[in-house]
């Protein structure tokens, strides 16, 4: 067969460009598929060989004291396994040179051996010893944003008191993955440090000597968690537990978690859209390709070859472009994906990075697109051979071709010859049409949906801090503060205006549902912090009852309002209360529940009280207002809004953009290739007509707009329906990604609109300009004189 | 025809070329009946109505019609590459007709050969290419280059079709179909796109391949000059068998001209 084989060859040389816009296709599917799922993959075994080396703990709580001694009857509690007694304290911290005010979590190491559970992965430097008190190991985040390094010294705001705090060491904590400061949405490195010093200096310092404040445990591997958290919260109940939950409440596993989930519904979707769409196109391409081949599959019958021999020849043809394809695109794909996950493991800040790319997702990304490959040989062939030879080496017979719809409905005069031989043309063959309208579709909505991610996040952050959150500044209290904290802050010189706040961690039951969740209590007239429904309209928080972001009432407890959910209140006397849900707002990041501020209060009986408030200041007095508030020992935690949305699009957006610019590129590359590939293939099936036309006394630019104003009425068509795709694709994609933490609105700019439009438009501009030139080269002669 | 020459035909030495005259001899070809109904759009075309053919071994016949009288599809009937609406063809006591697909394949790949008005060369391969991309399948081939010695090609050998004149790229036509040493030579319009002078060329290739191996060969063609060459000749029109001509004498194809 070496001449069969030296064809292949030859005839892959000669539509080199058209099989590598083939193999470009199957390239992109290819490595988004592998791109997504190794990313997930590799993320997801990095997580839990993290996890298990380091012991992260299961069960986490929090109380307000108790002595070292209860902790023999924690690890006699049924179902625990290694439990470990901690101390943690919230602080204001003050680096030289910084001004704004950064706020701490001091947690306490043991002081003579190496943590039972979370325990620390040190980049740099030691561990605090025993006889120096104020050794302090910082976490990597806070070190590399403040650009610290062990021998710096740091200020710690401890219990009133300002001390030096030596930094001896850089570490990085299964416990503290995602460094949120409580209340924050967004990490913010530069003004959250986690610092872990010995258990001896800590609790001396606030009075917790011998006794323990938080506590983390692990489980025997049978036992549930449920069961241990109702004891636990029993026997920790006297000594103001706060109620235990597990690693799906705690802050850091959950942000992950949820990164993974969104990263999962992309990886999930995604690929799927694109190889799927990368294998309808091979199909749709290798089939006319071989279709073109109808002639020469006459001939080699004719020379006695069998189907098998010449089916195998149009297959390997395929073959060879399809695995080229794919071989780039696993290349690709696997180098894309290491970056990628190298990308989150810095963003995390996992130690190391565990990559993986598993076989079967290789396998079947080669098996897909070979499948597709190979069905659109076949299916093309097999009509082939179908034919006797003699059928297949005469031309195709004259189509029966319609006047079209426009020209019944608007009459003759209308349109000029070669306008009507493109409206016949398609007419004539609607479904080739529609295939290629549908290519077209679907690559813009590709387009589209890359782009998505960026709107859907303006949107979620423009309208989270211009109409719900507009405060400037977010102060959290240490403990529940009068009604006096509220005029205090008010009366702070450079601060405008002040609004109290009141925050309950509750865990809310309907049904078997349960989340653990914060009720939050504002003023009904608040104007700083507000509540906003589905038209973007404020509303009151209700007198009565409970309003609750809809998210967290309709997908996670399933409740209308009008129901009446059960709440159990996790902190003081923690009562359990049974409340009706007066209604939803929109909320798109986090979700909790929300009452007038009076009526929580009154629920709780505390009296007037506050968790903390929100200020609106005069810019110009910013600084002396951060150092008012850190001079306050009551204040726990100072947020600020702009460094809220300017860290968010530092760290979080920037993760999520990466992966969208992987998309919107290789979406682009499948444009291209699909709108190339239709333009190639109707110039190789019209050649000779067109010739014929140019013989009868047709310019160039006539047939070539017969040939090209074809082409880009089908693409524009198909980009019409593409918007349609898109947002569908982007519905999909924002409800596979929706979670507690955020919901991603289904907003796409004018700009998506239009980049989506632009790429494809281009692509068919390009593809003309080749079909141009190569019309403009049309040897009228040979094309006249072959068998056609 | 000498001997040695005759040998190279398959083992099919027992049809000496004046014995096609006369009758007697056990044709190739038995075609009896035979009609084909084409389906073209919306319109039936009768290309053939009850044909009945014999064709004898070393015969050298030209099927002269006018264009449309379904002498192409008779040929390609005959060479298996179509089949008829009704009626039989017997090619050596083997009922075309009934054949399989593989049997088909394997009588088109050792048994006939094929020229065509528009060569139909695979323009990606050499002449040589095209020439071997029969030779590596058929059971008993000359080589490459004897196939296009044969037909004065030998120093374009490596020329792909492109670079080749009309009447040269039907010649590599010609050496293709002959290099297997096929039993019969089917040619449909060899001329059909060639000038009379290049075309004498082309003639002269296929009466040297029927003189040399003896190879029965069917010619069809419109142009009736091209009859004087043959030792019969049928006319053909309308889907019918007109008319039957004996030649006594063949004309060399260097006397003919149109």
């Amino acid at each position: 067969m070496r001449a069969l084989a030296r064809k292949r060859w030859r005839e892959l040389w000669q539509m080199r460009s058209q099989a590598l816009a083939i193999a470009l296709i199957i390239a992109s599917g290819v490595a988004t598929y592998i791109i997504s799922l190794s990313t997930l993959d590799s993320l997801k075994l990095t997580q839990s060989n993290y996890y298990q080396t380091y012991r992260f703990a299961e069960v986490f709580v929090s109380l307000k004291r108790a002595p070292l001694s209860l902790l023999e009857r924690v690890r006699d509690v049924e179902g625990v396994r290694e439990a470990e007694a901690r101390v943690r304290a919230q602080i204001n911290v003050e680096v030289p040179g910084f001004e704004d005010p950064v706020t701490g979590l001091l947690v306490s190491l043991p002081e003579d051996r190496p943590p039972l559970l979370n325990q620390l992965h040190r980049v740099r430097g030691r561990m605090p010893t025993p006889d120096s008190p104020w050794e302090v190991v910082i976490n990597e985040a806070f070190a590399q944003a403040q650009d610290l390094a062990p021998g710096d010294t740091i200020v710690g705001i401890i219990n009133g008191r300002r001390e030096d705090l030596a930094i001896v060491g850089v570490a990085l904590s299964p416990e503290f993955v995602y460094q949120i400061r409580p209340g924050d949405i967004f990490p913010d490195y530069e003004r959250y440090a986690i610092m872990w010093m010995g258990y001896r200096g800590l609790s001396v310092a606030y009075d917790m000597d011998g006794a323990f404040n938080h506590l983390v445990l692990t489980l025997q591997p049978e036992a549930r968690a449920e069961p241990v958290i109702e004891r636990l919260d029993a026997l920790l109940e006297p000594y103001g537990g706060q109620g235990a939950y597990t690693r799906e409440d705690q802050l850091s596993h959950r942000y992950i978690t949820q990164e993974i989930t969104s990263l999962e519904a992309m990886a999930s979707l995604f690929p799927v859209i694109f190889l799927a769409f990368a294998a309808f196109l091979i199909n749709f391409v290798t089939n006319r390709l071989i279709r073109a081949e109808r002639d020469q599959i006459g001939v080699l019958k004719a020379f006695g070859y069998d189907n098998l021999t010449v089916g195998w020849h149009y297959v390997s043809v395929i073959l060879v472009i399809v695995l080229a394809g794919a071989a780039v695109g696993i290349g690709f794909g696997a180098w894309a994906a290491r970056a990628l996950t190298g990308v989150y493991i810095e963003f995390f800040r996992f130690p190391r990075l565990d990559y993986v790319l598993a076989p079967d997702v290789l396998v079947t990304g080669i098996l897909v697109t070979l499948g597709a490959g190979i069905a659109g040989t076949l299916q093309a062939f097999r009509s082939a051979v179908g034919l006797s030879p003699a059928e297949a080496m005469r031309p195709d017979t004259p189509l029966v071709y319609r006047q079209s719809l426009v020209e019944r409905l608007f009459g003759h005069r209308l349109l000029d010859q070669p306008s009507r031989m493109i409206l016949r043309h398609i007419g004539r063959a609607p479904l080739k049409s529609g295939l290629t309208v549908l290519g077209v579709a679907l690559s813009t909505g590709l387009v589209m949906s890359g782009n998505f991610q960026e709107d859907a996040i303006d949107y979620m952050m423009w309208s989270h801090f211009n109409l719900a959150a507009r405060e400037d500044i977010t102060v959290t209290f240490n403990e529940l503060a009068g009604n006096e904290a509220q005029y205090e802050l008010a009366a702070l010189p450079g601060v405008m205006q002040a609004e109290g706040m009141r925050s309950v961690p509750v865990r809310m039951r309907y049904g078997n549902r349960s989340y653990r969740s914060v009720i939050q209590g504002y003023e009904p007239d608040a104007k700083l912090h507000r509540l906003v429904d589905t038209g973007l309209q404020p509303v009151p928080p209700p007198p009565q009852g409970l309003l609750l972001t809809r998210y967290l009432g309709e997908e996670i407890l399933g409740v209308q309002p009008g129901d009446r959910i059960a709440v159990e209140v996790l902190t003081g006397r923690r009562p359990l209360l049974e409340l009706p849900v007066a209604g939803f707002v929109e909320e798109y990041i986090g979700v909790s529940g929300y009452m007038e501020l009076a009526a929580l209060n009154r629920l709780m009986r505390d009296g007037h009280v506050l968790t903390g408030g929100f200020l609106a200041i005069d810019p110009a007095d910013q600084a002396r207002v951060f150092d008012e508030l850190m001079r306050r020992p009551g204040v726990a935690a100072i947020a600020q809004r702009t460094q809220s949305i300017d860290s968010f699009y530092e760290s979080f957006a920037e993760t999520v953009l990466v992966f969208t610019f992987v998309n919107t590129l290789l979406a682009a590359t499948i444009a291209f290739g699909a709108v190339y590939n239709s333009a190639r293939i109707a110039l190789a099936e019209r050649s000779r007509e067109l010739a014929s036309l140019r013989v009868l006394g047709f310019t160039r630019a006539e047939i070539a707009y017969i040939l090209i104003g074809e082409l880009m009425l089908l693409v524009i068509i198909g980009v019409g329906i593409g918007f349609l795709v898109g947002r569908g694709i982007c519905a999909l994609f924002a409800h596979a990604i929706s979670s507690d933490i955020y919901r991603v609105p289904l907003v796409l700019e004018p700009s998506t609109y239009a980049f989506g439009a632009a790429v494809v438009l281009g692509s068919g501009l390009i593809s003309s300009a080749v079909i141009k030139r190569r019309l403009d080269n049309l040897d009228l002669v040979a094309v006249l004189k072959t068998t056609e | 025809m000498s001997a040695e020459h005759r040998q190279y035909r398959n083992g099919r030495d027992d049809a000496p070329r004046d014995t096609a005259d006369n009758g007697c001899s056990q044709a190739i070809f038995v075609a009896r009946g035979l009609t084909k109904v084409y389906h073209v759009g919306e319109v039936e075309v009768h290309a053939l109505r009850g044909v009945d053919v014999d064709l004898y071994p070393g015969e050298f016949m030209v099927l002269l019609g006018a264009s449309g009288s379904g002498k192409s599809t008779l040929l390609n009937i005959l060479g298996g590459l179509d089949t008829p609406t009704e009626g039989t063809v017997r090619f050596d006591d083997v009922d075309l007709t009934g054949a399989s697909e593989s049997e088909l394949t394997g009588y088109r790949r050792h048994s006939v050969g094929f020229v065509f008005q528009f060569y139909n060369l695979i323009p990606s391969l050499t002449a040589r290419e095209n020439v071997a991309i029969v030779t590596e399948i058929a059971r008993n081939p000359m080589t490459p280059e004897e196939a296009l010695e044969m037909v004065n090609l030998g120093p374009r050998m490596d020329h792909f079709p492109a670079q080749l004149s009309g009447g040269e790229q039907q010649r590599v036509a010609i050496a293709r179909a002959i290099a297997k040493r096929p039993e019969v030579l089917l040619c449909d319009e060899p001329t059909g796109a060639l000038d009379s002078k290049t075309g004498v060329h082309v003639l002269e290739a296929l009466a040297r391949v029927n003189e040399e191996y003896g190879t029965a060969t069917a010619v069809i063609t419109h142009n009736a000059s091209i009859a004087d060459m043959a030792d019969r000749v049928l006319f053909m029109s309308d889907g019918q068998i007109s008319g039957e001509r004996r030649n006594e004498t063949r004309r060399p194809p260097s006397e003919i001209s149109w």
